[in-house]
C-alpha cells in the first residue's frame, strides 16, 4: 500500500476524504444545520442507522462541545471542532481496508506508520445507543473511531451500521506536523490570501469560551430545554394522520427538538449549574426524547 | 492419528479478552469432542488480536460403536405398556414386536437400529431391547462441535454486524478447519451462517497482505512467522520484555516491571517491535507514580527508570511493525502524542500545586460539598466532617494527636477534587500526600492522605502510623455506620459499598495496632441501640472468618464471643488465641473434661431438683481428702484467675486453671456427688459450679465442640 502525496492544508484533508468516500459509493451530504455534540447526531446517522434500508453517507458536521472551550489557547482543544462522519448500512465486509484506504487517501503512508485497532465500547446515554469497535491509532494518536452500532434509540439495529468517525482538526494536525491548531493552514499556504484555523476561529473560540462558561443565561437555558422537550413530545403526540388525511409521522422535527434539548444540557453544564445527581436526571429525560423519535421513525417511510 | 488445526479469525479481538477466549476455545471444543466419544494426546490454544487458535494433536479418527441396553416390559405385556416402552426408542409399529409374545427366549426382531429380543427372567419373559449407535467419522463430529462452539462462545460482550445474526466479539471473517495426518491435510467442512470452512488464513495485515494456504499446525505456524506474525503470546510477551529490558540496559536503566501491561500490549500485536524513547527534561518533574500511570493508562508505554535515582526517564513503546526508517516515523509520532499527554498532567501538576498554595488543602476539598455520597448519607464534605469528628474521638486511644488526626481527616478527601485524581482516579491519595507535602502539612498528616484508603484487602499492608490509624479507622466506621444505619447491608454476593472489606480492613487495622478500642465505644454516636448490635455482630462474622483463615477454630471464637467485652476485637483475639493454644495443651483438654463432668452433673441435678446450685459450697462439709484438695485448689485458682484477668493474661488464667485438673480428676475418681446425704451432696454439687465458674470466667467452655 503506497500513500499519495502528501496534503498541504485542512481543507485538502476535509476535499480528500469527501473524494475518497464519493468514490466508494456515499452520498456525500451537508452538516446538519442544528448545534450538535457529534457528528452521530445527525439524522443521517442517528435515524438513518433504524430500521431495514440500506444506507450509505459521508458527511463534515461542525460539532459543539461547551466544556472544551479554552479560549483558542489549547493547541488541541476547541469548543467547536469539525468531526468527518461515514455511515454504511448494513456494515461491508471490507469496512476496515475501506477505512485503512481513506487514511492513504490524506497521505498516511501505511509502511511509515503503526497502525492498530484498540478496543473501545462506544456508548450515548443521550441517545440509548451503543456499539463495539475500536478507537484506531496512528503511531500512539487516536486518529478516529470505528464502531459497529448495535442499537440505537432502544431499538436493535438490524442491520449493523458501520460508523467511522474522524476527529478532523487532531487527524490534519498530525498529518500536516503542526502542534497548534490554530497555526493550521485552513487553505493552501500558496494561497493569494493563505488562512490558518486561528483566522478563521480564534476569535469565535474566545467569544464562545466566555459565552458558554460565563454568560449564557442559565435561567433561558433552562426554559429552552423545557420548552424542545415539550415541543419534541407535542409534535410525537400529533394523530399520525393530518388535516388532508394524509398519514405523516412527524420523527425528524421531532428530532430536532431533541437534539436542541442536548445541546441546551451540554450548554448548562459548561455553566456548570447541573449537579453530579441532577446530571443523570436529565440525560435520561434527553434518552427518553431520543427513545420516543426512533420508535417513531422506525414506522416511517424512509426507515422501511 | 489426526492433528486437527481451528482457526477463528476476525478483526482486531480486545486484548483484555483474549487470555480467557483461548482457555474456553480449548476446553469448549475439546469438551465436545470427548463428549462425541473421540480422545486425543494434548490441545493448545493461541490467540492473536486477529485469530483464535487451536491445535490437537492425535485426535481419533472416529468415535467408538456404542451399545445401549434396556429392559422393557413382558413379553406378553398390554399393548399400551409395549407401546410406552417403543416409544421411547423411536418405534411406532408394535405389531412385529407383539409377534414376540410367546416365543422362547432368544427370539429378536431388528427395527432400525434397535433389536428387540426376548429373555427368560425371574418374573418370566422379559423384552430387551439392544440399541446400536454407529461410530462416526471424526470430521462429522468436529463440524458440529466447532459449530455449536462458535454459536456458544462466552465472549464477555459481543456483537453482530452487516445483514447477519452470528454473534462474535468482532466481525469474524473466516474458519481455518483441517485434519491432517502423514498422508496429508483435508478440510473439515463445515458452515456457521455465510463462513464455510477452508484452509486458508492471513499473515501481517501491513507487512504481508494476503491469503495463503496451510497444511497442519506446524505448517501453519511457519508461514505466518514469515508472514511477520507471532502466534504464541507468551512468545510475544518474551521478546518485548527481553527487548525492551535490553534496550534500557544498554543505556544504564531498568524497565519497570508491569505484568499486566505487558500481557495486554502482547495481545495488541503480531509482531513485536520494541521502541525506546526519552522523556522530555520539562516533565521530568513530575511524581513518577503520575508519569507512569498516564502514560500506562493512554499510551501502554512502559516506563523505565534510572535505578540510582528512582526518576523514571524514558519510555517504551511497543509497534505492531518494523518499517524502513526503523520505526523513527512511529516513534516521532508516539513522543508527540506522549508530550500532549504529559503536558496535561504536568498542567493539572501544576495547577493543583497553585491552587494548594493559594487556598490550602482544605480550600481544595471545598468541592467536595458539592458532590454527592450516597443520597441518603449527605454529600462528600458531609461525610468529611463525620471523618474528622470521630477521628478526633478515636485519637487518644491510638497514641495519635487529636487535632493532627482530625486536620489529617478533613484534608485527607481533598484529593478527589484536584484535577490530576480527576484525570487518575487511581492515584487518589498519593496525590494527597504529594500536595498535602507541599502545603507543608506535617508528614503524619500527609501520609495519612494516602494511607487512609488502606488496608483494602486481607492482604495489604496496615498503616501504624497513629494519625493513619485514626483516620483509616475514622473513615470505615463512617461508612459502615452510615449504611447499617440506612439499612444498605450487603446480602448474599451483593456488596456494593465494600462493606465487608471495610469491616474487614477496620479489624486488620484494630488488631495489627494493639487498638483498645471497644466497637461499641469506637462507633460513631447516634445509633440505635439494634443498629448497633446489628454492626457488632457483623463484625463478628467477618472476624470469624478471618480467625478462621488463621487457624483459628470456629468453636474456640464461639466460646471467646459469649464473653463480656467481646466488642473488643483485640481482647477478643487475645483470649482466644490463648484459649485455642491451652486447649492444644494435655492439661487443657483434661480440664475440659473435668469441666464437661461437673457442667453436667450440676446441670442435670438443678433440671432435677429445679434448684440452681451455685452457693454456698463449704469446706467443713468436706469429708474426704480429694474433696478438701479440690476446695484448697479451686481458693488458690480464683484468687490468680480474677487478677490475671484484670491484667488481660489469658495465658496466667487458663495456667491457673490447668492446676485444677488434678485436684478435679482425683475427687472425680475417689467422691460420688449424688449420695443420700442431701447435705453432702448439694455441698458437693455446689463445689462443682465452682470448678464450672472458674472456666467460665475464662471462656464459656460449654461452646467448645466435643
Amino acid at each position: 500500500m503506497t500513500a499519495t502525496a502528501a496534503p498541504r492544508s485542512f481543507q485538502e484533508i476535509i476535499l480528500r476524504l469527501m473524494t475518497y468516500w464519493a468514490g466508494k459509493g456515499c452520498a456525500v451530504l451537508q452538516p446538519y444545520d442544528m448545534e450538535v455534540g457529534a457528528g452521530t447526531f445527525h439524522p443521517a446517522t442517528t435515524l438513518r442507522s433504524l430500521g431495514s434500508r440500506p444506507w450509505a453517507a459521508a458527511y463534515v458536521q461542525p460539532s459543539r462541545r461547551p466544556t472544551d472551550g479554552r479560549y483558542g489557547e489549547n493547541p488541541n482543544r476547541l469548543q467547536h471542532y469539525y468531526q468527518y462522519q461515514v455511515i454504511l448500512k448494513p456494515s461491508p465486509p471490507d469496512l476496515q481496508s475501506l477505512y485503512l484506504g481513506s487514511l492513504q487517501a490524506i497521505g498516511v503512508d501505511m509502511d511509515l506508520h503503526d497502525i492498530r485497532f484498540v478496543e473501545d465500547d462506544w456508548e450515548s446515554p443521550t441517545l440509548g445507543a451503543w456499539g463495539l469497535g475500536w478507537e484506531v491509532w496512528c503511531d500512539g494518536m487516536e486518529v478516529s473511531q470505528f464502531t459497529y452500532f448495535q442499537q440505537v434509540g432502544g431499538h436493535d439495529c438490524k442491520p449493523v451500521s458501520g460508523e467511522l468517525t474522524y476527529g478532523l482538526e487532531r487527524l490534519a494536525m498530525y498529518v500536516l506536523g503542526v502542534d497548534h491548531v490554530m497555526d493550521m493552514p485552513f487553505n493552501d499556504p500558496d494561497s493569494p490570501i493563505p488562512l490558518t484555523y486561528g483566522d478563521v476561529f480564534l476569535q469565535t473560540e474566545r467569544e464562545y469560551s466566555r459565552w458558554n462558561f460565563d454568560q449564557a443565561d442559565t435561567a433561558t437555558l433552562l426554559q429552552h430545554f423545557m420548552d424542545a422537550e415539550a415541543e419534541c413530545n407535542r409534535t410525537l403526540d400529533a394523530p399520525e394522520t393530518d388535516g388532508a388525511g394524509r398519514r405523516i409521522i412527524m420523527a425528524q422535527p421531532a428530532y430536532d427538538q431533541c437534539i436542541k434539548a442536548s445541546h441546551l444540557f451540554n450548554l448548562m453544564d459548561a455553566r456548570g449549574v447541573i449537579s453530579v445527581t441532577e446530571r443523570q436526571a436529565y440525560i435520561g429525560r434527553v434518552r427518553a426524547l431520543a427513545k420516543r423519535c426512533a420508535d417513531a421513525f422506525v414506522t416511517t417511510d424512509a426507515a422501511n | 492419528m489426526p492433528d486437527l488445526l481451528l482457526e477463528l479469525f476476525s478483526e482486531e479481538i480486545p486484548a483484555r479478552m483474549q487470555a480467557r477466549a483461548r482457555e474456553d476455545l480449548r476446553k469448549l471444543v475439546t469438551d465436545g469432542l470427548v463428549e462425541a466419544g473421540l480422545t486425543y494426546a494434548s490441545a493448545g490454544a493461541f490467540s492473536t488480536p486477529r485469530r483464535l487458535v487451536l491445535a490437537i494433536e492425535d485426535l481419533t479418527a472416529e468415535s467408538p460403536t456404542t451399545r445401549e441396553e434396556r429392559k422393557g416390559p413382558k413379553a406378553d405385556a398390554p399393548q399400551q405398556a409395549l407401546a410406552g416402552f417403543l416409544r421411547g426408542l423411536g418405534i411406532e409399529d408394535a405389531a412385529p414386536v407383539m409377534a414376540l409374545a410367546g416365543q422362547p427366549s432368544g427370539a429378536h426382531v431388528h427395527l432400525g437400529g434397535v433389536t428387540i429380543t426376548v429373555r427368560d427372567d425371574k418374573k418370566g419373559q422379559l423384552l430387551f431391547a439392544t440399541l446400536t449407535k454407529p461410530g462416526r467419522p471424526a470430521p462429522e463430529i468436529i463440524a458440529e462441535v466447532v459449530e455449536r462452539a462458535i454459536r456458544t462462545f462466552p465472549w464477555p460482550k459481543s456483537m453482530r454486524w452487516g445483514t447477519g445474526a452470528l454473534r462474535w466479539v468482532r466481525p469474524l471473517h473466516s474458519i481455518l478447519c483441517q485434519l491432517t495426518t502423514e498422508a496429508g491435510s483435508e478440510v473439515v467442512p463445515l458452515a456457521v451462517d455465510h463462513l464455510t470452512s477452508g484452509n486458508t488464513t492471513e499473515g501481517h495485515r501491513f507487512m504481508a497482505p494476503g491469503r495463503f494456504a496451510v497444511h497442519g499446525f506446524d505448517d501453519y505456524a511457519a508461514k505466518l512467522k514469515r508472514a511477520h506474525v507471532v502466534l504464541d503470546a507468551a512468545e510475544r510477551e518474551a521478546i518485548i520484555w527481553h527487548d525492551a529490558t535490553t534496550a534500557a540496559f544498554a543505556v544504564g536503566l531498568e524497565v519497570v516491571p508491569d505484568a499486566a501491561l505487558l500481557t495486554e500490549v502482547a495481545g495488541l500485536v503480531e509482531w513485536p517491535v520494541v521502541l525506546m524513547g526519552a522523556i522530555e527534561d520539562t516533565f521530568l518533574g513530575l511524581p513518577p507514580e503520575v508519569l507512569q500511570t498516564s502514560m500506562r493508562e493512554h499510551q501502554k508505554f512502559f516506563s523505565v527508570k534510572n535505578a540510582a535515582t528512582g526518576r523514571i526517564e524514558q519510555f517504551v513503546t511497543v509497534a505492531n511493525r518494523t518499517t524502513a526508517d526503523d520505526g523513527a516515523t512511529i516513534l516521532k509520532g508516539n513522543l508527540k502524542v506522549l508530550s500532549a499527554r504529559l503536558s496535561d498532567a504536568k498542567f493539572f501538576w501544576d495547577n493543583d500545586l497553585r491552587a494548594v498554595a493559594d487556598k490550602g488543602l482544605e480550600g481544595m476539598a471545598e468541592g467536595l460539598s458539592q458532590v454527592t455520597f450516597h443520597n441518603k448519607l449527605g454529600s462528600q464534605a458531609d461525610r468529611v466532617a463525620r471523618i474528622a469528628a470521630l477521628a478526633r474521638d478515636l485519637a487518644p486511644a491510638l497514641g495519635a494527636d487529636p487535632d493532627q488526626a482530625a486536620q489529617a481527616a478533613r484534608i485527607a478527601k481533598a484529593d478527589l477534587q484536584s484535577a490530576m485524581v480527576g484525570e487518575f482516579p487511581e492515584l487518589q491519595g498519593l496525590m494527597g500526600r504529594y500536595y498535602a507535602t507541599a502545603a507543608g502539612l506535617p508528614e503524619a498528616v500527609a501520609a495519612a492522605s494516602q494511607e487512609h484508603y488502606s488496608p483494602l484487602g486481607p492482604s495489604d499492608d496496615v498503616p501504624s502510623a497513629p494519625v493513619s490509624v485514626a483516620v483509616a479507622l475514622a473513615d470505615k466506621l463512617d461508612t459502615l455506620a452510615g449504611f447499617w444505619s440506612i439499612d444498605e447491608k450487603p446480602t448474599g454476593s451483593k456488596d456494593p459499598f465494600a462493606l465487608r472489606r471495610a469491616a474487614l480492613g477496620v479489624t486488620r487495622l484494630m488488631l495489627a495496632n494493639d487498638a483498645r478500642l471497644p466497637l461499641r465505644t469506637a462507633l460513631p454516636a447516634g445509633l440505635t441501640e439494634e443498629v448497633s448490635d446489628n454492626l457488632v455482630s457483623f463484625f463478628h462474622d467477618r472476624l470469624k472468618v478471618y480467625l478462621r483463615d488463621q487457624g483459628v477454630r470456629h468453636d474456640v471464637i464461639d466460646a471467646c464471643l459469649a464473653m463480656p467485652g467481646n466488642d473488643d476485637l483485640v481482647l477478643l483475639v487475645k483470649r482466644a488465641s490463648a484459649l485455642q493454644a491451652f486447649l492444644t495443651t494435655e492439661d487443657g483438654t483434661n480440664l475440659l473434661q473435668g469441666f464437661r463432668r461437673a457442667n453436667n452433673i450440676v446441670g442435670q441435678a438443678e433440671a432435677k431438683d429445679g434448684v440452681e446450685y451455685s452457693f454456698g459450697a463449704d469446706a467443713k462439709f468436706a469429708e474426704d481428702d480429694t474433696e478438701r484438695a479440690l476446695f484448697a485448689a479451686l481458693d488458690d485458682a480464683e484468687a490468680r484467675i480474677d487478677p490475671a484477668l484484670q491484667a488481660e493474661d489469658f495465658g496466667a488464667a487458663m495456667a491457673a486453671l490447668a492446676d485444677l485438673r488434678a485436684p478435679t480428676d482425683a475427687f472425680f475418681t475417689a467422691v460420688q456427688v449424688n449420695v443420700d446425704n442431701q447435705v453432702l451432696r448439694r455441698n458437693r454439687l455446689n463445689l462443682l459450679h465452682r470448678i464450672r465458674a472458674a472456666c467460665m470466667r475464662v471462656a464459656d467452655l460449654s461452646r467448645i465442640a466435643e
